[in-house]
């Protein structure tokens, strides 16, 4: 095993800044929560920004197909700041996932498309799915198909420029696309309105075959473990912003005539808190640059998938708790509508399925660290 | 901080180690052999040169045990003199006079064991409250008191002691710093038996002991600064850059492995859940150690602590319920003074009980979250009402 450098860069730090400005300028808490008062509110103005003015939709595609050939390190970067600030965007379900399949099966036009920002893809399978598949027809043998069926909540389902399709498994993958004139979708009022979830349909939908067989299975493998350090690297920026905000409150908020972050009831609660967001602060970074030198043949699928799972079920847990922690730290003002912590605990709560639970991803880390039952 | 090149000073590393080991010859014994080394500069590379050390940077430790290791050259095993080691060792050369530092060599040679005399039945947390009384007579203090919970007293040549110099001030100020020989006429050392059934530590009377005024480190009444450059030591000791399962996991993950009667469906999610954090919290050591050796602060060192405590205590705790009965035969509960021990060794049921002293010694994993509270997160200190008063008007 290389030794894995975990200190950032300095081209990720200036990443960081610009990112953090995009969503400081034109995403703060209040337009967010406008999101749930009026679930149509269109967000396509920002992914564009993030997409094609910032330049970021390019950033998992290699450079001989039109990308930026960056790694997952600064794809994580990039969703930490997306998670700091709750941000409505379609980078984990177009930018990484849908991309990173592109990729994997050589699609080089959709994968141009999608580098350029001109286009946002959503693979359909179901959010909380471990699997990036569903239980879809895909009729035909050769480069054109038809599919048929329905998929429940799929991420950013509703509004995107085409859909990417998984059916089978193993050898017997097949990896199509399916433009979005012949997709039915009916979004649905989600729990989080910062990533909504939509029903997909589709009825004898025509789809271009975009890859079959092992190389098309390796290609959902390659996503759903970038799919799971991304989604980490989110979850963490989610709990440190929950975090941060509530070190802030406590120490303004007096009660009995002192700060309530001088009590040891809750300083040692932060204590706790603080321990645990910066172990999924580690093991995000870990993960993202066991990724990245994976990317380059440095390292084994087995060791970047043991990664991905121990960063995915650790941010899944702890940005849940931390966000928890802040609504009930922050006492009757974390109940409130005004306070923005509703924000990230909604996020959170609903990150924790995507992908599946934390449990769920212990189960599939079992058999890499020999503990099967 | 030197401002020496690290390649540099990791050059004059290579050449101490290259001329350490052109002066170890077959014949000499093992004391002799860490002498070379110790006047070679490699005992602790990061203290100054003619005290065992080569003035660099303290990141380049794990440099220097890498080379020394590489040229064949053995060390002393720390685990002999861990508080001579850990904490009097970089006491002694941070506030020892020319005279004081002498016994440095005989520190890592292993001709002179310490142990540490600091806590109290009436300090333990409160360390600042100590009563050992220390009392001027001529060129000797004469000390009395009692001291508890004191690791390998019965093996020591010298301690460290903290007592109290002045009860007119209030409590940090009256305090001094000692190195005292634990062979001298007053000394009482009384196993103190654990738990575990065994006596790790113990009970110290100290009864009129005359100590030597040139024995003090640092100045009268600054004992208190003296002793948290011990104790910061201490916490920089424990935790850090260990392999993927390598400790308690290791220990349980081993057993799921080699019995399958053990693997209780129910239970699997709890291993694997104490897997990854045990994981997450080597990452976040693993970065810590990334950061302090490119010189950046590194507040999660006490974040280390507090994670293996807690760790450790549930995966022991898990080790026991997995094997059933089984995890209920104990080996020896008799009185005995092990010369040493491992958190991972002998059997299921002592792990479970030594653990429990994890979040006990070296700070409480209580004081460590005030500690992380109010030094890393800036939160108010604790209410002290204890802070501006003369000790002897505190009440007892």
């Amino acid at each position: 095993m290389t030794d894995i450098d975990l200190l950032p860069s300095e081209v990720e730090e200036d990443l960081r800044s610009s990112v953090r400005k995009l969503f400081t300028d034109r995403s703060d808490a209040e337009s967010v929560a406008k999101l749930y008062d009026d679930p149509h509110t269109d967000t396509s103005g920002l992914d564009r920004a993030w997409a094609q003015e910032l330049g970021l939709a390019a950033l998992l595609v290699p450079e001989d197909l039109g990308g930026a050939g960056a790694s997952a390190a600064e794809a994580a970067v990039v969703a930490e700041e997306i998670g700091r600030a709750v941000a409505p965007v379609r980078f984990l379900s177009s930018g990484v996932l849908a991309t990173t399949l592109a990729v994997g099966v050589r699609a080089g036009d959709l994968a141009g498309r999608l580098a350029a920002g001109e286009s946002f893809a959503a693979i359909a399978f179901t959010a909380s799915s471990p699997q990036i598949r569903a239980e879809l027809t895909v009729d035909g043998d050769g480069d054109s198909a038809t599919v048929s069926g329905t998929v429940a909540g799929v991420m950013d389902g509703a509004g995107a420029d085409e859909y990417l399709v998984v059916a089978g498994t193993g050898s017997d993958t097949v990896v199509a696309l399916v433009a979005a004139e012949h997709v039915r979708t009916e979004a649905f009022l989600s729990f989080d309105q910062t990533r909504r979830l939509a029903d997909v349909t589709f009825e004898s939908a025509p789809a271009t075959v975009l890859g079959r067989g092992e190389q098309a299975a390796q290609a959902v493998r390659t996503a759903e473990i970038l799919g799971r350090i991304i989604l980490a690297a989110e979850q963490y920026g989610v709990a440190q912003r929950a975090f941060d905000l509530t070190l802030e409150y406590i120490k303004g908020r007096r009660q009995f005539g002192r700060a309530i972050g001088s009590y040891q009831a809750i300083k040692h609660r932060m204590a706790d808190l603080w321990l645990e967001v910066s172990q999924t602060g580690a093991a995000t970074i870990y993960a993202a640059r066991v990724a990245a030198a994976w990317q380059a043949g440095e390292q084994t699928e087995d060791e970047v998938e043991l990664c991905s799972l121990v960063a995915g079920s650790y941010a899944s847990t702890s940005a849940v708790h931390a966000a928890e922690e802040a609504v009930q730290l922050h006492g009757g003002n974390g109940m409130t509508w005004e306070y923005p912590l509703h924000l990230y605990l909604k996020r959170a709560k609903a990150d924790e399925l995507i992908l599946g639970h934390a449990a769920a991803q212990r189960r599939a880390l079992a058999p890499l660290i020999d503990l099967t039952a | 901080m030197s401002t020496e090149p690290l390649s540099a000073q990791q050059r004059r590393i290579d050449e101490a180690v290259a001329a350490a080991q052109a002066a170890t010859t077959d014949g000499m014994s093992a004391g002799e052999r860490y002498g070379v080394l110790y006047d070679h500069g490699l005992a602790w590379v990061n203290f100054p040169a003619g005290d065992g050390g080569l003035g660099v940077s303290t990141s380049l430790r794990e440099y220097a045990a890498q080379q020394v290791a590489a040229a064949g050259l053995e060390t002393p095993p720390r685990g002999s003199n861990t508080i001579g080691f850990g904490m009097a060792g970089p006491t002694i050369v941070a506030y020892g006079t020319a005279e004081q530092k002498k016994i440095l060599r005989d520190i890592y040679t292993l001709d002179t064991i310490f142990c540490q005399l600091f806590s109290e039945p009436g300090a333990g947390s409160d360390l600042a409250a100590v009563a050992t009384r220390a009392v001027a007579e001529g060129d000797v203090y004469k000390v009395s008191g009692q001291k508890v919970w004191t690791s390998g007293a019965q093996n020591a040549d010298m301690a460290i002691l903290v007592a109290r110099t002045d009860t007119s001030v209030p409590k940090h100020q009256g305090l001094s710093y000692f190195l005292i020989d634990m062979h001298a006429p007053g000394v009482e050392v009384r196993g103190l038996r654990q738990i575990t059934g065994e006596a790790e530590f113990n009970e110290v009377f100290l009864t009129d002991v005359e100590v030597p005024a040139a024995n003090m480190l640092g100045e009268p009444g600054q004992g208190w600064k003296v002793a948290n450059t011990t104790l910061n030591n201490e916490r920089v000791a424990i935790g850090g850059g260990s392999p993927r399962e390598g400790g308690m996991i290791g220990v349980v993950a081993q057993a799921w492995r080699d019995h399958p009667e053990y693997r209780d469906p129910l239970l699997q999610d709890r291993l694997l859940e104490l897997w990854v954090e045990v994981e997450v919290a080597r990452m976040m050591g693993e970065r810590l150690s990334q950061k302090l050796a490119a010189g950046q602060p590194g507040p999660e060192g006490s974040g280390a602590k507090l994670s293996f405590a807690l760790n450790n205590q549930e995966l022991s705790s898990l080790d026991i319920t997995l094997r059933g009965v089984d995890g209920l035969r104990y080996d020896t509960y008799e009185m005995r003074r092990p010369s040493e021990y491992s958190m991972t060794g002998r059997i299921p049921g002592y792990r479970y009980l030594r653990a429990k002293g994890n979040s006990i010694e070296g700070g409480t994993s209580e004081i460590i979250r005030n500690i992380i509270s109010e030094r890393v997160l800036g939160l108010p200190g604790e209410h002290r009402v204890d802070k501006d008063v003369a000790f002897k008007d505190l009440p007892k």
